[in-house]
């Protein structure tokens, strides 16, 4: 068996009775760029939170490092979180706190550490995103993608051996776009860790993971290297690749006959 | 008909399940807040911030309203006590309704208007902003970092913030019965030294004000927690925030009155 990092096993997970995945299985080897595509509400920003522990499955499970995260107690959870970190989507900084605090959090939280040497991590990883420059800004100060950067470098703080990624290309201008595709990227191959990346970007994702994997209507329907998935006969694997509007996924929401509810006034 | 009715029993009785279930984890919230509280306090300048900006930025309108407060009670006051020929009691009347009941009372509700609709709104963006997610994801408790500080900080200004409001009571209490209304100085200071007792009056009123204190910023921070992410649920919490702070304030005044009295 591969090394692999995390383990996702037979995975269910739903509310209220409704089934969100059924019955998911992915692994993620050490040092790759992982991708989870699928359309919005797919439930992939949930396999993040699952494999974070925010969540527990309803079935099945996942394993980080070999260790079930769900059965782990407070202390094995916080101990697993410690070697992740989690990008989110609209980079979630503190805005009590300044773009250098934001960035020495994690490390003042975890780590008893002198002053000066908090000061030199924090500047390597800002650094290392570009926005040395800007440590004395507020969050509110920055555009989206700056945000993004500096959340970026607070998840990589502590050096965690898994980042992950919940869609990191969301409403970005290209520039900004390119800019987070090569550090996601960089960022990996210099830490040495494995990261997931969840988007619905086909461009971005494809120049960048190792590995894909599409997920759709609670399942896995395609998997593979991107070149591979490109190439895919499946009808939706094709159609969510190349972006077409009608195909296995239609364009409207399911809804009764257009002329007979346009026919029926306002009891609709 | 009986359809219709089982319809009305049954949202009836959802009503009642979820008032329930949201009691019992306002419960366990504030269990795990007191479970927390020694993580926090061994980063004590987090509850000295908190105390800055729930006790310090409160002052204003807690001081201003108490003044206002002091002079309406002796104006109100001075009008009924002459008729019985006691006006130089004034100065306890002014003492005891502020230190036993408008002190804590008022700036409990005041608290709850000012500070708590903050600490709500504040909770409630952080948690629609996935903060409270991300330092989670971080390995640090919210409860630790972002709840205890804040309700410790509700603790202690509270008993604080009632003292200077029935401190600045009496003293507009005293500018309008002495200077204004011409009762005599000596009897209104002696009158007030002779009949404040400092067990019955001024201790069950810090006994008051810590329980409110309590009350008030354990709802607040609770409903900013458990607000759904989004502008109508921050916005609704912050109502609640109030209405029920004020509620759970004058129904555990009357609860402790009567306990403080029989006893």
């Amino acid at each position: 068996m591969a090394d692999n990092i995390v383990e996702i096993d037979n995975l269910s997970f739903g509310y209220k009775g409704r089934l969100l995945h059924k019955g998911i299985n992915m692994s993620f080897p050490r040092g790759k760029v992982i991708a989870i595509m699928g359309g919005s509400g797919s439930g992939k920003t949930t396999l993040l939170r699952l494999i974070g522990g925010q969540l527990v499955p309803t079935q099945g499970e996942v394993r980080v490092e070999g260790q079930v995260v769900h059965k782990q107690d407070r202390h094995g959870l916080f101990h697993l979180r410690r070697k992740m970190g989690m990008l989110f989507q609209f980079g979630a900084l503190f805005t009590d706190l300044s773009v250098y605090e934001n960035v020495a959090f994690p490390i003042r939280e975890h780590a008893d550490l002198p002053e000066s040497i908090i000061r030199d991590l924090v500047m390597m990883k800002l650094n290392a995103v570009g926005l040395r420059g800007a440590r004395n800004l507020m969050p509110t100060e920055l555009s989206g993608g700056m945000a993004r950067r500096v959340a970026l470098a607070r998840a990589i703080a502590l050096d965690p051996s898994i980042i992950m990624y919940d869609e990191p290309f969301t409403g970005l201008d290209p520039i900004s776009m390119s800019v987070t595709c090569n550090l996601i990227r960089s960022l990996n191959d210099a830490l040495g860790a494995t990261s997931i990346l969840v988007t619905h970007d086909v461009k971005e994702a494809f120049s960048i993971a190792d590995y894909v994997y599409i997920v759709a209507n609670g399942v896995v329907e395609a998997e593979g290297a991107p070149e591979e998935l490109r190439q895919s006969t499946l009808p939706f694997v094709h159609q969510f690749v190349h972006g077409e509007v009608d195909g296995p996924v239609p364009f409207h929401y399911s809804a009764p006959d257009y002329r007979r509810d346009m026919l029926r006034g306002q009891d609709a | 008909m009986l359809k219709r009715l089982a319809e009305v029993l049954r949202g009836m009785g959802h009503r009642i399940i979820d008032r329930i279930w949201r009691l019992g984890s306002g419960a366990r919230f504030f269990l795990y807040t007191l479970i927390y509280s020694g993580e926090s306090f061994r980063r004590i300048h987090l509850t000295i911030r908190e105390i800055y900006f729930t006790g310090v930025m409160s002052l204003l309108i807690i001081l201003v309203s108490a003044f206002f407060v002091g002079m309406v009670l002796a104006l109100q006051g001075y009008n009924t006590l002459q008729k019985y020929g006691s006006s130089e009691a004034i100065g306890v009347l002014v003492a005891l309704s502020l230190v036993r009941e408008l002190g804590p009372v008022v700036t409990a509700l005041l608290f709850a208007g000012r500070a708590g609709t903050a600490i709500t709104a504040e909770i409630g963006l952080m948690k629609t902003t996935e903060q409270l997610s991300a330092m989670e994801m971080m390995a640090v408790s919210p409860i630790a970092r972002v709840v205890a500080p804040r309700f410790w900080a509700g603790v202690v200004s509270m008993p604080l913030l009632a003292a200077l409001f029935s401190m600045v009571g009496v003293l507009g209490g005293y500018l309008v019965a002495v200077p204004v209304i011409g009762v005599d100085n000596g009897a209104f200071w002696s009158q007030m030294q002779a009949n404040v007792d400092f067990q019955a009056d001024i201790v069950n009123g810090v006994i008051k004000s810590v329980v409110f204190g309590v009350a008030c910023t354990m709802i607040a921070l609770f409903e900013g927690f458990d607000a759904p992410p989004t502008a109508e649920g921050v916005s609704r919490a912050t109502t609640r925030t109030v209405v029920n702070s004020s509620l759970a304030v004058l129904g555990l005044d009357f609860i402790l009155t009567s306990f403080m009295i029989v006893t």
